[in-house]
């Protein structure tokens, strides 16, 4: 391995050849040969290189039709409602999670059990099933209506007219992620040691400001990378929406392969877009994952070692300095 | 208890706690003067940790009161002559006048040292954030780490983050500090740093002072009062010549020789 070469590299330039015999010139090391790996490596080039010209020249892959579609108005708007959909059912979702986990770690049981049957019902039943059901609850339940008992009736509204398919999409899509994150949450909460709390709380900190500026922030660093990996896997369920007849970036592709049967491309072209998505969200988590890992001991001691290295003792303390000082700025 | 006590001095009586159903506090009774340093000595499990948590109500009371001044911690007393429970917000802004220092620091690790100080502050305290951050700078020179306001926890030594969490304890301006092992997890060189804090706190005679601590010679050098506590009671109480003197019991001296520095 090179390391064999380094401390023979540094003696070279300082003492050149003497008779001490534990002193090696750089000229008699050989790098070792990783013949394995250059056989591994060619098996790809092989691999690939099929594979590229297979996806070139054959034409039922369609890739004309594929870019035709690609910045379609149909696919474009059926792309904008699966975005809006993510991100109002990840909002929603991550609302029921604070507020379930919140209970579920509480002092009541009455709580802790609610949040449990919650739980239970909506990780138990699938998802399909759920979009569907609220999208005909109107057949349940013909009218809403708050009313005071025994006196007039305040507001009331024809069920067939609030439950449309966005609304039973963004209902179903929401519900059922608060159950998932209400997990996610509640163990991120249960990480951040005991002592926290209590240190918070010898200041004067009631139970909520706790929760917001102590608890939470560290528990974040647990909870955001699953919920990333939530996030992405919204972004694909959101095609469920399609039983429900609603546009989105899913939905959008079939109707246009029913009309001209050219399943394979739309596919391949709604596949495009959804492996975009995933990469920017996947960047986008890589920046959350440092902003709350800030402060935790594998990453500024990492970036601080690189400095030592390079500078001497003083600036390296001022160089530390400098950049905490402008990440509290920015707190 | 009446108005003419002094509002940084502590009065314990008859306190009783229980973890379940063991019983880990049981009938204690303490006046702690004001501005002085009481030093609670006793073996691993005698409820040392347990009688200063049950002070800023981090464990509830059983039975008995402790008072802090004139003021009862954790109740009101109705006009009724009932004893009615605090809420949450009242008990809160009872322990802000109530500083504790943790065995384990218990720094919030997602701050700097200054954001560590300047937080509660802001939040609890309601000041603004540039005089809170003046007090902060004022109170991390005082413990000596100045320089070290941009740092965040892992990046200081056990001896510094306990010098900041004293530091965070007093941005509250305590009448009363706790002070919980607060050398027992560092290396022995480091343990000077923060008792020199310590007495320096305990020479300016403004605070009132409960240290559980092994280290002896700071208790003979600081404390007023020395107390010896065993298996969830008090067993004896009194100035250090007459807890750590040659005249001590059998019991104190056999503890002092063995374990404790
Ligand atoms: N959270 C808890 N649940 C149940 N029992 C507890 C708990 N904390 C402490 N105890 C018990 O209460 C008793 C008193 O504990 P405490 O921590 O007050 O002792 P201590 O004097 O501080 O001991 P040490 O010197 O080891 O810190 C011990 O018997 C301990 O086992
Ligand atoms: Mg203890």
């Amino acid at each position: 391995m090179p390391s064999s070469q380094k401390p023979s590299g540094s003696s070279a330039t300082s003492t050149p050849a003497t008779s001490d015999t534990f002193r090696v010139p750089d000229v008699v090391t050989v790098p070792l040969r990783h013949r394995g790996r250059w056989a591994g490596y060619a098996v790809i080039v092989l691999l690939l290189g099929a594979l590229a010209h297979s996806l070139i020249t054959n034409e039922r892959f369609g890739w004309d039709v594929v870019f035709t579609y690609l910045f379609s108005e149909t696919i474009l708007n059926g792309l904008w409602m699966t975005l809006f959909l993510t991100v109002v059912a990840m909002v929603i979702g991550l609302a029921i999670g604070i507020l379930l986990a919140s209970m579920r770690v509480s002092h009541s049981r009455i709580f802790r059990g609610v949040a449990g049957v919650y739980i239970w019902f909506f990780r138990g039943t699938p998802i399909l099933v759920q979009l569907v059901f609220w999208y005909n609850l109107a057949y349940l339940y013909p009218e809403l209506s708050i009313a005071i008992p025994g006196g007039p009736t305040l507001w009331s509204a024809n069920v067939n007219d609030v439950i449309t398919p966005l609304s039973a999409a963004i209902l179903g899509l929401g519900l059922n992620e608060g159950a998932y994150l209400s997990e996610i949450v509640r163990a991120g909460i249960l990480a951040v040691p005991r002592g926290q709390s209590e240190a918070a709380a010898s200041l004067g900190m009631t139970r909520t400001e706790s929760f917001r500026q102590i608890v939470l922030p560290q528990a974040m660093r647990v909870i955001v990378p699953p919920t990333g990996n939530e996030t992405i896997g919204m972004l694909k369920m959101t095609s469920m929406v399609s039983v429900i007849a609603l546009a989105d970036l899913m939905y959008s592709a079939q109707t246009i392969y029913a009309r001209n049967f050219q399943t394979i491309p739309l596919l391949i072209c709604v596949s495009i877009w959804y492996l975009f998505l995933t990469s920017l969200l996947s960047w986008g988590q890589g920046h959350l994952e440092r902003y709350f890992g800030r402060g935790s001991t594998s990453m500024p001691a990492a970036t601080e070692r690189v400095f030592a290295l390079r500078l001497p003792r003083r600036s390296d303390a001022a160089a530390t300095t400098t950049t905490a000082g402008s990440r509290e700025d920015q707190a | 208890m009446t108005a003419t006590h002094d509002r940084h001095a502590v009065h314990i009586r008859d306190v009783a706690a229980s973890y379940g159903p063991t019983r880990v506090l049981d009938g204690v009774s303490l006046d702690v003067p004001a501005g002085t340093v009481t030093v609670l000595l006793g073996p691993s499990g005698s409820g040392k940790s347990t009688l200063l948590r049950t002070i800023n109500r981090l464990v509830p009371v059983e039975h008995g009161t402790i008072w802090l001044g004139d003021e009862l911690i954790g109740h009101r007393r109705m006009t009724d002559g009932r004893f009615h429970e605090l809420t949450d917000r009242e008990l809160c802004r009872q322990r802000r006048h109530i500083g504790m220092v943790f065995q384990d620091f218990n720094l919030f690790p997602h701050m700097t040292a200054l954001e560590n100080v300047v937080r509660a502050q802001v939040v609890v305290a309601k000041k603004s954030r540039s005089a809170a951050v003046e007090r902060g700078r004022e109170l991390l020179a005082r413990v000596g780490l100045e320089d070290k306001a941009a740092a965040y926890p892992a990046q200081l030594s056990g001896g510094q983050q306990q010098r900041v969490a004293i530091a965070r304890a007093l941005a509250m301006d305590p009448s009363l500090v706790l002070f919980d092992e607060p050398t027992s997890a560092l290396d022995p060189e480091l343990v000077g740093e923060v008792l020199t804090v310590m007495r320096d706190l305990a020479d300016e005679g403004e605070t009132t002072m409960i240290v559980v601590t092994h280290e002896i010679g700071f208790a003979r050098d600081v404390a007023d009062q020395v107390v010896f506590m065993e298996a969830g009671r008090i067993v004896a109480a009194g100035s250090v010549d007459e807890i750590l003197g040659s005249g001590a019991s059998e019991r104190v001296q056999a503890f002092v020789a063995g374990g404790a520095r």
